[in-house]
């Protein structure tokens, strides 16, 4: 039997909070049939480019795009590995360095699932949903981040 | 037809505006490109995607919706 999922608003204005996180993560106490969680937090690096360092990225996307992107994705990921839930949150707006702009979260009842669940959908977010960063420097000057 | 292009990051600051409408008679994604290369020469040299239905499509597509985005090199995460 397969549950309809629908499409989530998976963009959140600024940075995700550690009490956001905590929040979810004592969401799932109630679903007793979860035996493992794992979790990728993208944090915002205060990289060094040429003497200036990065203070802030500034996200934007195509969310009539991204949005339908991600939901692709949570539907792959779920026909590919035995999940109990997923939930992602990417930021939008400025995020200093050293805050968190990426949350993904999957649960499964077996620990070897979430391992490769969680791998699949990062990278997955990487290559195929239309978000940028823009790398703010101390000095108010910025460049395009690019993924590598 | 109207078009109403939508850009995005390191594009969007060529074109130095996030979105347009333009007044468009051809057919393909190629000519619209050749188009936006005449009235932004820099474009040229940019790596990007164009999605059109939120998918990304080649350049010997034909345009079939009114929305059509320019998109760089995506950096999320």
């Amino acid at each position: 039997m397969t549950k309809e999922r629908k499409p989530k608003n998976v963009f959140k204005e600024g940075a995700i909070s550690s009490e956001f996180i905590a929040e979810s993560i004592a969401k799932h106490q109630s679903k007793t049939s979860i035996g493992a969680h794992n979790i990728f937090l993208g944090q915002v690096r205060a990289d060094a480019i040429d003497g200036k360092t990065v203070s802030a990225i500034e996200y934007t996307a195509y969310e009539d795009m991204a949005n339908p992107k991600f939901h692709e994705i949570r539907e792959t990921t779920f026909s590919k590995f035995n999940l109990t839930c997923m939930h992602i949150y990417h930021s939008l707006g400025t995020v200093k360095s050293g805050e968190i702009c990426l949350f993904v979260f999957v649960s499964s009842p077996r620990r070897k699932e979430v391992f490769k669940a969680l791998e699949y959908v990062v990278e997955e977010i990487k290559a195929k949903v239309p978000v940028y960063g823009k790398e703010i420097f101390e000095d108010s000057t910025h460049q395009w981040k690019v993924n590598s | 037809m109207q078009l109403q292009i939508k850009y995005f990051g390191l594009i969007a600051e060529i074109t130095n505006c996030d979105k347009e409408t333009i007044e468009f008679s051809k057919t393909l994604i190629s000519e619209l490109l050749e188009e936006l290369y005449d009235k932004y020469p820099s474009l040229k040299q940019k790596d990007f995607k164009v999605a059109q239905n939120h998918e990304i499509v080649s350049n010997n597509s034909k345009i079939t919706n009114p929305e059509i985005a320019l998109l760089p090199p995506f950096s999320g995460g």
